[in-house]
This record gives structure tokens, sequence and C-alpha cells, in this order.
């Protein structure tokens, strides 16, 4: 039982990284019809970064959780500005290609300036130890994991459903053609919305840091199964992404307790399941109903 | 209000609409009547600009509205009531109504929209889409009168309803036209067609070959149906 307890905390976790990450790529899908490829490494970069903050200026890891994201969100409004904004009016797949084109070019700085060997992050301080919940003891920073992206889960599903801004953005993830033809400025709101899923997948990486191997390649393996995610909540809903994150950490965490080698598999063979029977996705609309 | 002059589409290849040239003066309702396939949601989908391989002229309240984007068309005053509604199922019908920026003085405020559709009053927190059909075709047009839209786009509002619905979206057609708004309608029910427009252009193979008064295209109504196959 305490072992299906910390198996259970410890998926969560881990779906707290494709929450939160998942959350920033259908926000990006939704309102741009891009598929962002370098979430992964974008994920990759917010590890990075607080890495070398805490090497190079002794930044804690509570600050670097708040300073993060909004490098990212630069890193992301300058890609849109640049790059993404070019090819929004081609064939989607232009998009997908130079994302992919990019994330194996950030992915390349990174190794060339840090090497393979990943880098060196010590768990901040009073995370280190158990706290014991009914007798079963479960890694502190397991447990702060989920519960923040709980917590970051909910403001941004507060920013979404309660403000005008959460609306248009909720408006254009479901149909942006339509949106326009109602006289809403989709392209005002596009920058922003890149920035800001882009940030997401930084928290991502900042919280993955004292958890996980900080190395250039971290990002590949996430950003496939980040995928996998949003096709089993359906591609464009925001509450897939969220639930499907927390349920694919938990099928993972449960595959490498209970059957190590079926592990990553479990989770394409889940997604496999929902497509078959759901198309859609768990959450997602039907688009012919 | 509109001019069309000698509007053509493409899909690819296929030129669908050759040549169309129409009007619809301010506070007329006037209809497009056609088989599938005529053309009819196209051309509404190139007035909007949402079709965009199109050649020809597309004037709105005496300006060219050229390669002007659909967001910017809206805010000119076109009002689009697609075929499928485009209710959103993730907001909530006050927030479907709320969602478009009001563009003209004249729009209606959101009390005017519930009291004369108090249907959406009753259901202002339910999700857009588990409102009726009916209902959901209301919240589409409620929804660009808030906007405060000049010409609505309506495509095919009477379509899957049940007469008594269809007969209550004739009421609002009826309602809106009255207020001064214009209508340019896409209807194949020739009988409804004929209860709320002013004029009617028939469309065939992407062609008008045939502009009516309301008046003679009652007269003829039988052979109309005989002619569009419905």
């Amino acid at each position: 039982m305490s072992a299906f307890v910390q198996y259970t905390v410890q998926g969560l976790a881990a779906g707290g990284f494709y929450a939160l990450a998942a959350l920033g790529l259908a926000v990006i899908f939704g309102v741009l019809g891009v598929v962002n490829f370098s979430h992964g490494a974008c994920y990759m970069l917010g590890a990075v970064a607080a890495a070398v903050l805490l090497d190079v200026l002794h930044v804690h890891f509570w600050v670097a959780l708040a300073i993060v994201p909004v490098l990212l969100f630069l890193v992301g409004v300058l890609m849109e500005r640049l790059l993404i904004r070019w090819l929004l009016r081609l064939d989607p797949l232009y998009n997908f290609l130079l994302t992919f084109g990019l994330s194996l070019i950030l992915v390349d700085v990174v190794k060339r300036r840090y090497g393979v060997s990943g880098l060196p992050y010590e768990r901040p301080a009073g995370m280190t130890g158990q706290v014991h919940l009914g007798g079963i003891g479960l890694p502190t920073y397991s447990v702060f994991v989920c519960l923040f992206s709980l917590l970051i889960c909910g403001v941004v599903w507060v920013l979404l459903t309660k403000t005008r801004v959460g609306m248009i953005v909720r408006a254009c993830t479901e149909d942006a053609d339509r949106s326009r033809a109602l006289g809403i400025n989709v392209g005002r709101w596009v920058t922003p919305v890149f920035g800001f899923g882009i940030a997401l997948a930084g928290l991502a990486g900042v919280m993955a840091a004292p958890f996980r191997a900080i190395t250039a390649d971290m990002g590949g393996n996430f950003v496939i199964i980040l995928f996998a995610v949003v096709v089993i909540g359906g591609l464009g809903s925001i509450l897939g992404a969220v639930a499907a994150g927390f349920l694919v950490g938990l099928v993972e965490a449960y595959g490498q307790a209970y059957a190590p080698t079926f592990a990553q598999v479990a989770i394409f063979v889940l997604m496999a399941g929902v497509v078959l029977f759901r198309p859609a996705g768990l959450f997602g609309r039907d688009e012919t109903a | 209000m509109l001019e069309i002059a000698g509007l053509s589409a493409w899909y690819g290849e296929a030129r669908v609409l050759q040549n169309i040239s129409l009007s619809v003066h301010a506070g007329e309702v006037v209809t497009l009547v056609g088989r599938n396939g005529a053309g009819k949601t196209t051309l509404l989908r190139s007035v909007m600009g949402l079709h965009r391989q199109v050649e020809g002229a597309v004037r709105f309240d005496g300006s060219a509205l050229g390669h002007r984007s659909p967001d910017s068309r809206a805010r000119a005053g076109l009002g689009w009531v697609p075929d499928d509604r485009g209710i959103y199922a993730s907001l909530t019908v006050s927030e479907n109504l709320l969602l478009p920026p009001v563009v003209h003085p004249e729009a209606w405020s959101l009390d005017r929209v519930y009291q004369a559709f108090p249907v959406l009053a009753d259901r202002r927190n339910s999700m857009g889409t588990q409102l009726s059909g009916g209902e959901q075709q209301m919240l589409a047009i409620a929804r660009v009168l808030r906007m405060g839209s000049r010409l609505l786009l309506l495509d095919e509002p009477s379509e899957g309803l049940a007469p008594v619905m269809v007969q209550r979206i004739g009421e609002i057609i009826c309602d809106i036209k009255a207020a001064g708004v214009a209508v340019l309608l896409v209807e194949q029910n020739v009988k409804f067609a004929a209860t709320v427009a002013d004029r009617h252009y028939l469309l065939a193979q992407g062609q008008v070959v045939e502009s009516l008064s309301n008046k003679s295209f009652q007269s003829r109504e039988s052979e109309l149906l005989t002619y569009l196959g419905i």
C-alpha cells in the first residue's frame, strides 16, 4: 500500500511537468495552429537556465522559479517575432519543421557550451527529506512538485475562465477563423500566447532541475511524451492537456514500478487506445459532431 | 450597403463562383436561393474574407473591402452567422454574446438581447453547445446584434429546425429588418425565404441566373421548387 502511494506521488509529480508543458503546447496550438516541436528544447532551456543561474550568479531555486519563466517568455517572443510569424500563413507543416530545426539548434548550442554529461543541481533547502503522511514517507520535493503544478494549472485555469483575455484565448483555441469573423484580432494575441506557452515549458524545466539529470538531450524524450499527452487529452483542449498530463505521469510511474520494460510502451498503448475509441481525445470535441 | 461586382472564387483550379454581381441595401432582406453546391456558402465566406481565392470587388458602406482581414470586416459591421452556427462549446452563453467587440453605437445591450431572447437569459450560464439547435441559432444571431453589425450574413438559419422554431427565426429576421439592419440570407427553404425577404437572387453553378422581387418569387414558387429540386 505504502509503495503504491509513493508511486502515485511520483507519477503525479512527473505528471505535473507534463501537465504544465502540455498546457503551453495546447494554448500555442489552439491560437497559432502551430505544433511547437521545440517545446521539449524550451523545457530543457528552463532547466539549464536554472542550473547556470545557480552556478554563475548563485541565484537560488526559488528565485529561478520566478525569473526563468520570464526569460523563457522573452525567448518565446523572439522566436515568434523573428521566425514563426512569417510562416503562419503557410501550411502548418512549415512551422513544424521550423520548430523541429530550432530544437536541434538549441540542443546543440547547449551541448557545445555545457557538454553532454549533465549539470549538477542540488535540491533546494527544506526539499531534501521526506514528509510523512499517514505513516507513509514521501519525498518532499515530489509532493511540492505535485502541489505547485496543480496550483499553477489552477491559476492558469482562473486566468482562462475569468478574464476577457482568457475568454478570447479559449475562443481562438476552439476556432481561430471563426473568432476572426467575429471581429477578434487574433494576430494581436499570437505573440503573448506563444511567449506564455514557452514560459510554461520553462517553468516545468526549472521544476525538473532538482529532480532530473540536466542535459541538453533531456527535452528529446520529453517532447515525444508531450505529444502523446496532447493527443490523449484532445488537440486544442486545455483541460484535456492538464488531465492527460497527470494521467500519463501516473501510467509512466506505475509502469516503471510494476512492469519496467513496459513503462514507455504503456503511454503509447494508452494513446493508441484513445485514438481508436475516441479519435478526438478524451476531452476533445469531435470535429464532425 | 453591400455591393458585389464581378466576384469570382476558386477552390484550387475549380472556379466555384463566376462573375457574381449583387447588392443589398440598408434595411433590406435579400436571399440567395440555390441548390447544394451552387456556391451560396462560398459567396458568404468570400464576403466575410474567409475564402481568399477571389477576384472582383466587394464594397461595404461605400468602401472597398479588397484584401481586408475577416476581423476588420467584422469590425466594419459585417455580422457572420455561419451554417453550423459557430457557437463556442468552451464558452458560456453570455460569454458567446460578449466575445465580439462592440462595433457600432446602435449595438444591442446585453439586457436588450436577453429581453428579445428570454431563453438565452434563462440559460446564460450554460455552455454554448448545450443549447438546442434553435437556441444556438438564436444565440448566433443575438451575438452579432450585440456586436452592432449592420449587415448580417445568415447561412441557412432554418436548416434542421422544427417548424415552430423556423417561424420564430422568421420573426426575428423581420425584427432585425425593422431595426434598419440588412440581411443577406442563404436559404434552400423557398417557403421560408418568401416569408421574410424583399428580393431574391437565384444561384446556379456559381452564377446568378435570376434576380426576383418577392412578389414574382411568390407567384413562381412551385416552378422554383421544381427548378431547385427541393
